[in-house]
């Protein structure tokens, strides 16, 4: 039966080689090297159930009144869009887990990109020729954190208007083209013209959707094309790649990692509640709320905006740099522009402009791992510092003094965690070598007794 | 009892039987994918994995046609959830030990392996160009017309929103004689805005969702005030209103503190929840605290008949700086 | 130089240590016969609780001050003159007061008075002038969608639209699920320490039933989607993801590949 199946679509595609290479193709064995397949699955599932949710929301600004089953809503006034998630919520049955599902999914999507992505730059996997490979990677990173934030304003409630408006904010505070690019996205002063909803949804639901899914393809290919990279070890080694074939080996632990995510967020979407936006309550320009978040993910964007000193840069009548520029765009333009440009600055520094095909554990490569660690400490101190005022609230720690704290250690942790970091590598190259003498001592003692 | 014992008998022959044939023509053939030993307990498991899983999307299926079932978000995350965690457990398990995990040796590719087709690839369009004389010329006119080709494509873009007149990012409701009125549409009279609360407000007549709109109104007593020059008359009876859109990134300022015992409390300030930029109403929405950039912009006030009106239009464009915020004065739309 | 540490981590630690309990010196009981007159007892604990930061009758404290009452505490504190049953009831049933130092941010604590101790306190603090008597919303005739919307206009600036409290410069505006539907319509009306005082043409008594409705429900509300996470948002969301979802995940990855030593 299956060589029927099988003759039949080689006739007519001639197919059957390329198959034949697919099912034997190799995947070397390694934990970490399953963390890209958590992000593909994740990205499956966010559009299985985004699909979904198509079929029910509705991306209009229209006004309307609550008249559904929601009783704490009923009679307020809200948006088409807002009233569209209350009700796939609340009337549309599976509704409310397939919505949930969708935000997990999102939020877990990227935790397993940035974990692939310290995998990829800890062991060096970025090298030729697979660094064309890791640029489309952060390409995509970028692309997800849009779609993200794009995807949950989609709805209008409260806490996501007032990042929609915080976005404008930041939009604007770009020098010289800030107020025209603002302008234009938004097609004139915030909240935007009638078509601005529109704009958002499309680019949520198919512009982004698709540019992420190609970028995504061609990642798969070339990394298919290039073959995986691997850890030295036996037989393993700059020419021969040492790996489980796709079939049988790999097929069943890959769907069952891909069948894990699913459950995993659907578990989420099912018992834990996340964005309750009928507690939030509609957005309204001259509405606001305190504690106000967005979701994780640019939560370093929020640290970056709180931690700026209040000035707009001015000269004369001309405000050159206003505020929200420098933790807005200006913070994650560097960190992206770092991961970009990381090869080619790490081919120049090393002089080595050949291709690598075995990766590097974190020791062996102390000045890389210690300059990643040091960004790391950068994006990770602005990061918490976006939380400083929940941890006021909660254990009554000064805010302006968190804020002050948060400032110095943005700056004075980095250079510190790249020494020690380069100190700690050091080490446990020194200790691998001592124990790998040892080993060998043991091995001839043993040999000639 | 022996026919019994015939039977197992018979079937016992059988089954061996069989396995011997299957055996033998596996002997005979070459084989790709190696033998492996069975492991009956792992399959074992793997089809309880299985008939949980059935079980469990059963259970979906079911909870999903009932109705009034209590909880039924978290049960139907439960039962599809777990279906798929014990179907991927049965792979997993089917992946450890019920296939065989080979470790195969392949090269790498060469990454310069392909270097006559790079030459060739390069060769055919070098001498594809044979016939062509002015090479150049050509180059230059071919990237002239698909670069302006290119940039016409892309115009009609524009139609998305203003690019270059910013001008409608100044756009406010407010005008000369333009009465306040509260969440409600009632007009706003002077007598009611007391001291120690903070009211928000809205122009009569003109939509509320527009950066403009929103204003916030308090009451300071005259000898608190001081505000900048060419302000006099902005605040009567010590009344002030200021647009409610921060200066820093656009979220609207609903917070406002007031000291009970100014003798040893901080004073009035509007405060806003996103990044808590501070202003201070006394001095003309000066910036206290937090990374705003600029002060608040105030709205002058007038009362006639006992109701607030707008006297002018702010005193600077609402909403987050940009370029040209501090060139241009608060417009009307 | 580690004693300066200690004492600057103390520090930083301390305004929530110094606010929610209360003051360390507990109250002064007077040792009076019991069937006291109410209003002699409450006039015997003023004296002894509240008229250093105070003042006798009420009149208030402003700093510097002489050192006055017991045992040369500097004080400060408002005029309590006018404020009536209303104030004093808030104020002591939610044990804001007594407050240990004067700039502190009263904050709820463990009422030390007896519930005879506060009737007598409150009767005496409401005998000083005319002030308004303690409050009785009716959160039973008031709408809870309207009280969000009224609850979102005037309150979840500061107490979080899911009343899980906030920050704002200065002070932190406490989660509201322990207050009654009394102390909220108290504090509406009162404004404590830096909160805004709501009159009832700002808020009518029609429309504080409703936030006190909206508030009661907020306490409890439906959490149709499972775990509420607090009801904080993002920051929860975004430590389950790592922490849950993250670790399990890399479980399944450590479960199903090679690892070094395998």
């Amino acid at each position: 039966m299956i060589r029927g199946a099988v003759r039949f679509l080689d006739e007519r595609s001639g197919g059957a080689p390329l198959l034949r290479k697919a099912l034997r193709y190799l995947f070397p064995d390694h934990w970490s090297f399953l963390l890209g397949e958590v992000a593909l699955y994740c990205f499956l599932v966010l559009v299985a159930t985004g699909v979904y949710l198509t079929l029910f929301f509705e991306p209009s600004t229209a006004q309307t009144v609550y008249h559904g089953s929601y009783t704490p809503l009923q009679g307020v006034r809200m948006t088409e869009a807002y009233r569209s998630a209350v009700d796939i919520s609340f009337e549309v049955k599976a509704g409310l887990l397939i919505r949930q599902t969708h935000h997990w999914a999102a939020d877990v999507f990227v935790v397993a990109i940035v974990l692939h992505l310290l995998r990829v730059f800890f062991t060096g996997a970025y090298r030729k020729p697979r660094d064309l490979t890791y640029l489309i990677g952060v390409t995509m990173l970028v692309l997800v954190l849009l779609e993200g934030y794009l995807g949950y304003s989609l709805v209008d409630d409260l806490l996501s208007g007032m990042g929609l408006a915080i976005g404008y904010g930041v939009a604007l505070s770009v020098p010289f083209v800030g107020a025209n690019v603002a302008s234009l996205i938004w097609g004139g002063q915030f909240p935007g013209s009638a078509d601005f909803w529109s704009r958002m949804y499309i680019a949520h639901v198919l512009i982004l959707p698709v540019l992420i899914a190609t970028l995504l393809a061609l990642h798969l290919l070339l990394v298919a094309a290039r073959h995986h990279t691997q850890f030295r070890g036996p037989r393993r080694t700059e020419r021969t790649i040492v790996g489980v074939p796709a079939f049988p080996g790999q097929a069943p632990r890959s769907i069952g990692l891909a069948l894990a995510v699913a459950a995993v967020l659907v578990l989420l979407g099912g018992l834990a509640q996340i964005n309750p936006i009928w507690l939030w309550g509609p957005y309204h320009v001259g509405a606001a709320t305190n504690g106000a978040q967005p979701d994780w993910y640019l939560g370093w964007l929020i640290g970056g905006l709180r931690l700026v000193p209040g000035w707009d840069f001015v000269v004369g009548h001309y405000t050159l740099v206003p505020n929200p520029f420098w933790g807005g765009v200006l913070f994650p333009a560097a960190v992206f522009g770092f991961l970009y440009l990381w090869p080619w600055l790490e081919r120049r520094q090393t002089g080595n402009y050949g291709f690598a095909n075995l990766l590097e554990r974190p020791r062996d490569r102390p000045w890389q791992t210690a300059i990643g660690v040091a960004v790391l400490s950068f994006v990770f101190i602005v990061f918490v510092a976006g939380s400083a005022d929940r941890v006021d609230v909660l254990f009554g720690i000064s805010y302006s003094t968190q804020i002050w704290v948060y400032r110095v250690l943005a700056f004075v942790v980095p250079p510190l965690a790249l020494l020690l970091t380069h100190r700690i590598c050091h080490e446990l190259v020194a200790t691998d070598r001592v124990e790998h003498v040892r080993k060998a001592a043991e091995a001839e003692s043993s040999s000639h007794v | 009892m022996t026919r019994l014992k015939d039977w197992a008998v018979a079937g016992l022959a059988l089954l061996v039987g069989k396995l011997a044939a299957s055996s033998r023509t596996e002997e005979t053939e070459e084989r790709i994918v190696p033998a492996g030993a069975p492991d009956r307990r792992a399959e074992t498991w793997v089809l309880a994995l299985l008939a949980l899983a059935t079980l469990g999307a059963a259970g979906f299926i079911v909870v999903y046609a009932l109705e009034d079932v209590p909880h039924k978000t978290q049960l139907l995350g439960a039962t599809l959830g777990l279906s798929l965690a014990f179907l991927a457990a049965g792979c997993i398990l089917v992946g450890a030990r019920l296939v065989v995990t080979e470790q195969l040796e392949e090269p790498y590719p060469e990454p310069t392996a392909n270097e006559s087709d790079q030459d060739a690839v390069a060769e055919i369009v070098r001498e594809s160009g044979s016939r062509i004389t002015r090479r150049r010329l050509l180059t230059l006119g071919g990237v002239a017309a698909g670069g302006t080709l290119g940039l016409a494509l892309i115009t009609p873009a524009l139609s998305l929103g203003p690019l270059l007149d910013t001008e409608a990012l100044t756009d406010t409701p407010w005008r000369p004689g333009r009465r306040l009125v509260d969440e409600a549409n009632r007009q706003l009279r002077a007598d009611e805005i007391e001291e120690n609360t903070f009211y928000t407000a809205f122009p009569e007549g003109a939509s509320e969702e527009t950066l403009g709109a929103p204003l916030i109104v308090v009451r300071l007593s005259p000898d608190q005030l001081d505000l900048p020059k060419g302000r006099d008359g902005w605040a009567p009876e010590g009344i002030l209103a200021y647009s409610k859109i921060c200066t820093h990134a656009g979220c609207a300022i609903s917070l406002y503190r007031k000291p009970t015992f100014p003798e040893v409390q901080p004073g009035p300030a509007f405060v806003c929840p996103c990044h808590y930029s501070t202003f201070d109403p006394a001095t003309g929405g000066t910036v206290l605290f937090g990374p705003a950039g600029r002060p608040l912009p105030q709205l002058p006030l007038e009362i006639e008949s006992g109701v607030l009106r707008a006297a002018g239009n702010f005193s600077g464009p609402v909403g987050p700086s940009w370029w040209g915020v501090r060139m241009k004065k608060a417009g009307t739309s | 130089m580690r004693r300066a540490l200690a004492a600057a981590a103390l520090a930083l630690a301390l305004p929530a240590a110094a606010g929610a309990e209360p003051p360390p010196g507990g109250i002064v009981v007077p040792r009076t016969p019991p069937n006291t007159p109410l209003l002699q007892l409450g006039y015997q604990l003023y004296a002894g609780n509240c008229s250093s930061c105070h003042g006798t009758g009420g009149v208030g404290v402003v700093p510097p001050s002489k050192p006055n009452g017991a045992g040369d505490i500097r004080a400060a504190g408002p005029p309590l003159y006018g404020v009536g049953a209303r104030a004093a009831d808030f104020y002591l049933r939610t044990g804001y007061m007594p407050l240990a130092a004067p700039d502190s941010q009263p904050r709820r604590s463990r009422v030390l008075f007896s519930p005879r101790q506060l009737d007598a306190l409150i009767a005496y603090v409401a005998s000083l002038g005319k002030g308004p008597p303690v409050p009785r919303p009716h959160p039973g005739r008031g709408s809870v969608a309207q009280g969000l919307t009224l609850f979102t206009e005037h309150c979840a600036g500061c107490h979080q639209v899911a009343t899980r409290g906030g920050y704002l410069t200065g002070a932190v505006a406490p989660a509201l699920d322990e207050a009654t539907p009394t102390q909220i319509a108290e504090a509406v009306r009162i404004g404590p320490y830096l909160m805004p005082r709501f009159p009832r043409r700002a808020i009518s008594n029609a429309q504080l039933d409703s936030i006190v409705a909206y508030v009661e429900y907020a306490k409890h509300p439906d959490n149709p989607g499972g775990w509420s996470l607090g009801r904080l948002g993002p920051i929860p969301e975004g430590l389950v993801a790592w922490l849950l979802a993250g670790t399990v995940l890399v479980g399944c990855c450590l479960v199903i590949g090679k690892r070094a030593h395998r």
